[in-house]
């Protein structure tokens, strides 16, 4: 089975064109392995690997993005631009302040305005507003406005969530930039740690025996991930509403709209629409590497086969639901 | 080893009262070929002339710390009886993408002189150095008696290269590429010669294709020497078994996938063959742990000295029961899904450690927030490993968070370090707990530790990191910073402060020309300097070129944008004059 590409929320492939060959004894090049790999994965009529959200460059080619690995959040006082793995030469696009964000440091509720913003495709305007960008493809500079506001300010690191004693975890002081050759990781083994220690990872936290299902929950658009334990939950009930908290920060304007009163007595199907109903809906990644949507499959077997969780946009889900449904078809 | 005799005395030397020592030059060869150390014959070759004599003659290993600090005639001119070379390339930050492809540093104007100069060469080790396909076939063709292929870091080869290496080098005993950039055309290279038995040393761990498992048994069968073998990520578990059943000799290993293989009839025939392998002092691979398997392990475990699963995503439970099995263990290296509770396994089962180093098992991973659960290790699985480890002298240690207080209390309880490299992967992250610079933490570091050799700083610091440093770490020789320091201040202090500095490499911080200048006097006695988005204009590094004629400043200009802001910096003191060989973006200045 093709190894999956490991997305970030943003959709940033983790896998080098070394790696992806790993699985692959051909001596195919590795990009044809890996945009195959990518073909199979998903129906034609979804792309998502074009339709996720990644930062790019302005001027980086944005379709070629096995080679991209980094995000740009340019507020930094110098040049800190992308990680992309080849070439230096790629990132550089003058400093930072070029990047013209909208907007200096905001609250979180600024991320949840305009959903525009996290609308990845055929709008074009997210392109528009950052007419300094050149060449930013559809992809590249609308993504970045939503992080801006978090990056780290050229003073120190904004201090108020860790100075409350490091009780409280608490929300994170600010989404890392990525930076080239940040952290300081040798190629060799940032190429071989994108597919398998990871897996191993999951594989090992999703162990019945372990006592705790951690599985990682991103959410399109929002600067950091989650993790929750899936154990703690015994249906999609309790896991919706946990998850609603957890993100609603991320959510203002979006359920507000659609009013979700009454959560109590909420079914599996209901999830189902309610999450259609809104701008986001929650999936998930299968053992296979496969994204289904939440909700098709029995509580249990859910928590069996899920990886890691995602909030994704609506549009993007589109094509999801009946594959799903073929899916558990094929496995029952 | 032929001696041969120069005779171009001064007639002074000849008499008694000029001469250092009575008895003659053979004997004074004889006496310094146990002088190994290339520090202790740099020292001998500055005593006097005959000395200098003795010593060039004698010299079968040469170590060239940056391949660009002298050329290859000058090399084979001085030295004429080398049998082994050792070539170190590119600045280390290549190793994170921040030198460009095509900078340079290749191996084969290098090896074009060795063919005439030393047509005995037997051992060539490179690291960050461009090694082509077309460099190793006539490395193969051109050395009869050449024994040890290692390139480390390197880059620009195929297992193309590999093949004509095992082809024509009839004498090989060692071949290591390990974390190589290698291009993998197929697993066909592993073709020695049947009549071919004196391989001592195979390590292709990072290759990606399978290689003819059917060559490589019948290779490790014949050759009865072998004591390194590390296979890569293809030789299953039932391979591995047969494998070791032909080598109970071996003394590292490094092993394929630890997990389900259908072909392996049951565990305890890998138990055994384990088993067998008494002399086992390392061990690494271990791709993909499945728990049930690593028992098979243990048996071979008791004389353990190094244990590398820095590839292997462990539990923390996994490794405490691993770890009971080491007592001997002196190096560990672990990711960091082993959190601080496995850490505190290392110290409750591994006293006599010295080395550990802990990588990030998602380095590039967005700022996760636990429910509860842990995410990589903090500065308590830190300080629980120095409390039981109190030989420690060498961490590198990847973490999210870190105090000051924490970094204290570990050198407080291991106060020999040499080697202290923190990385908190959040830049400029304060202590999380008082929110203050680390500055404190590594002011602890340098005023308690007396031998620290090696220095890797990370989080929030101001000057008064540097100046900590600058006063205090008086043995350092390498030190890397990114992303602190406040001024030019910082790296002056370092400069004026550090006698023994030798390499100094500093990305995104806010040092200037003033910084740059004020090392004037020092760069001739270190080995190189980089200086990456930081302060520097192209005036500032034009007047250091032309105020120190033997240093080589380079500056690698990728954009056209801002002619003044000099990006990359890059300064080596060479007899060799500027590169020839420089890339269109390589200015030397």
């Amino acid at each position: 089975m093709s190894p999956p590409l490991e997305h970030d929320y943003i959709g940033l492939s983790e896998i080098s064109s070394m790696e992806s060959s790993d699985k692959f004894s051909s001596s195919d090049s590795s990009s044809a392995a890996v945009a195959e790999d990518a073909k199979d994965h998903r129906p034609p009529a979804l792309n998502l690997k074009e339709t996720e959200l990644r930062l790019g460059l302005p001027g980086s080619e944005s379709p070629d993005r096995k080679e991209k690995v980094g995000l740009t959040l340019g507020l930094l006082p110098k040049s800190f631009v992308s990680g992309a793995k080849r070439g230096f030469s790629d990132a550089i696009d003058g400093p930072a302040g070029k990047w013209g964000f909208s907007g200096g440091a905001g609250s979180d509720g600024e991320l949840g305005k305009g959903g525009v913003l996290f609308s990845p495709r055929g709008e074009g305007g997210a392109g528009g507003q950052h007419s300094g960008q050149g060449s930013a493809g559809k992809d590249a500079a609308a993504k970045a406005t939503g992080q801006e506001k978090k990056a780290p300010a050229p003073t120190p690191a904004p201090a108020s969530a860790s100075a409350s004693g490091g009780s409280d975890r608490g929300i994170a002081p600010a989404a890392k930039a990525q930076v080239v050759g940040w952290p300081p990781i040798r190629s060799y083994r940032k190429n071989t740690m994108a597919t398998n220690p990871l897996k191993n990872k999951e594989d090992a936290e999703g162990k019945q025996g372990f006592g705790c299902l951690y599985v990682k929950v991103s959410m399109d658009g929002a600067p950091y991930l989650r993790k929750v334990d899936l154990k703690t939950y015994n249906n999609y009930k309790e896991l919706s509403s946990a998850l609603e908290k957890m993100f609603s920060c991320f959510t203002i304007g979006q359920c507000g709209s659609h009013g979700i009163p009454g959560r109590d007595g909420l079914s599996e199907s209901r999830l189902m629409d309610l999450l259609n109903g809104s701008e986001y809906v929650l999936t998930y990644e299968d053992k296979d590497g496969d994204w289904m949507l939440v909700g098709d499959v029995p509580w249990e077997m859910f928590t069996d086969s899920c990886r890691r969780l995602r909030i994704m946009k609506g549009s993007d889900a589109i094509g999801l639901a009946p594959r799903a449904m073929e899916k558990c078809k094929n496995r029952n | 080893m032929a001696i041969k005799k120069q005779k171009e005395l001064d007639i002074e030397e000849k008499s008694p009262e000029n001469r250092i020592l009575s008895f003659p030059d053979e004997v004074l060869e004889r006496v310094l070929v146990f002088v190994k150390t290339h520090k202790d014959r740099s020292a001998v070759s500055l005593v006097c002339r005959d000395w200098y004599n003795a010593e060039r003659w004698s010299r079968t290993h040469v170590f060239i710390g940056n391949c660009y600090s002298v050329s290859p005639e000058m090399v084979a001119r001085r030295f004429p009886n080398i049998r082994s070379v050792t070539l170190k390339g590119k600045p280390r930050f290549s190793d994170f993408n921040l030198v460009p492809p095509n900078w340079g540093s290749d191996i084969h104007p290098w090896l074009v002189v060795f063919a005439s100069a030393y047509p005995f060469l037997e051992e060539l080790r490179l690291k960050r150095m461009t090694v082509t396909d077309e460099s190793l076939d006539f490395l193969a063709r051109s050395f009869p008696e050449f024994k040890a292929l290692s390139l480390v870091s390197c880059d620009g080869f195929s297992t193309d290269g590999l093949a004509s290496i095992t082809t024509y080098c009839r004498n090989l005993t060692e071949l290591d590429i390990q974390e190589s950039g290698i291009e993998d055309l197929g697993g066909s290279w592993l073709n020695f010669p049947e009549s071919f038995t004196s391989l001592e040393a195979l390590n292709f761990a990072n290759l990606h294709s399978e290689v003819n498992f059917d060559a490589l048994e019948r290779l490790v069968a014949r050759c009865k020497s072998l004591k390194v073998l590390k296979v890569n990520k293809h030789v299953m578990l039932e391979q591995l078994r047969r494998l070791l059943v032909r080598a109970p000799q071996l003394t590292e290993l490094g092993t394929g996938p630890f997990s389900q293989d259908h072909k392996l009839r049951s565990h305890i025939d890998l138990e055994s063959a384990f088993s067998n392998c008494k002399n086992l002092n390392t061990l690494s691979g271990l791709w993909e742990v499945s728990s049930m398997y690593l028992p098979a392990l243990f048996p071979a475990c008791t004389n353990l000295t190094f244990l590398n699963l820095s590839y292997t995503a462990l539990q923390s439970a996994e490794l405490a029961k691993l770890l009971q099995k080491c007592p001997l263990l002196r190096r560990l290296w672990v990711l960091d899904t082993v959190e601080d509770k496995g850490l505190e396994a290392v110290a409750s089962s591994c006293h006599l450690l010295q080395e550990l180093r802990v990588f990030p098992a998602d380095p590039f991973e967005q700022e996760v927030i636990m429910e509860g659960g842990g995410n990589g290790v903090t500065e308590s699985g830190f300080v629980a490993v120095s409390e039981g480890c109190p030989n420690l002298h060498y961490v590198l240690y990847f973490c999210h968070q870190m105090t000051n207080a924490a970094v204290a209390t570990v050198v407080r309880n291991c106060p020999n370090f040499t080697h202290f490299r923190l990385c908190i992967m959040d830049m400029r992250r304060p202590d999380y707990l008082t929110n203050e610079p680390m500055d404190e933490a590594f002011g602890a570091v340098v005023k308690t530790c007396s031998k620290l050799r090696r220095l890797a700083v990370s989080g929030l610091l101001t000057d008064r990191a540097f100046e900590y440093i600058g006063t205090y770490a008086k043995n350092l020789e390498t030190l890397s910073v990114a992303f602190a320091g406040s001024s030019d201040r910082g790296m002056q202090c370092v400069l004026e402060g550090c006698p023994k500095l030798r390499k100094l490499e500093i990305r995104d911080c806010p040092f200037g020309n003033a910084a740059l200048l004020s090392g004037l006097e020092r760069y001739e006695s270190m080995r190189s300097l980089w200086m990456s988005a930081c302060n520097l204009t192209m005036n500032g590094c034009q007047l250091l070129a032309r105020k120190m004629p033997r240093l080589n400043v380079e500056v690698i200009k990728e954009d056209e944008s801002d002619d003044m802001h000099a990006e990359k910096v890059y300064v080596y003191r060479s007899v060799a004059g500027p590169r020839r060989d420089a890339p269109p973006f390589v200015l030397t200045l």
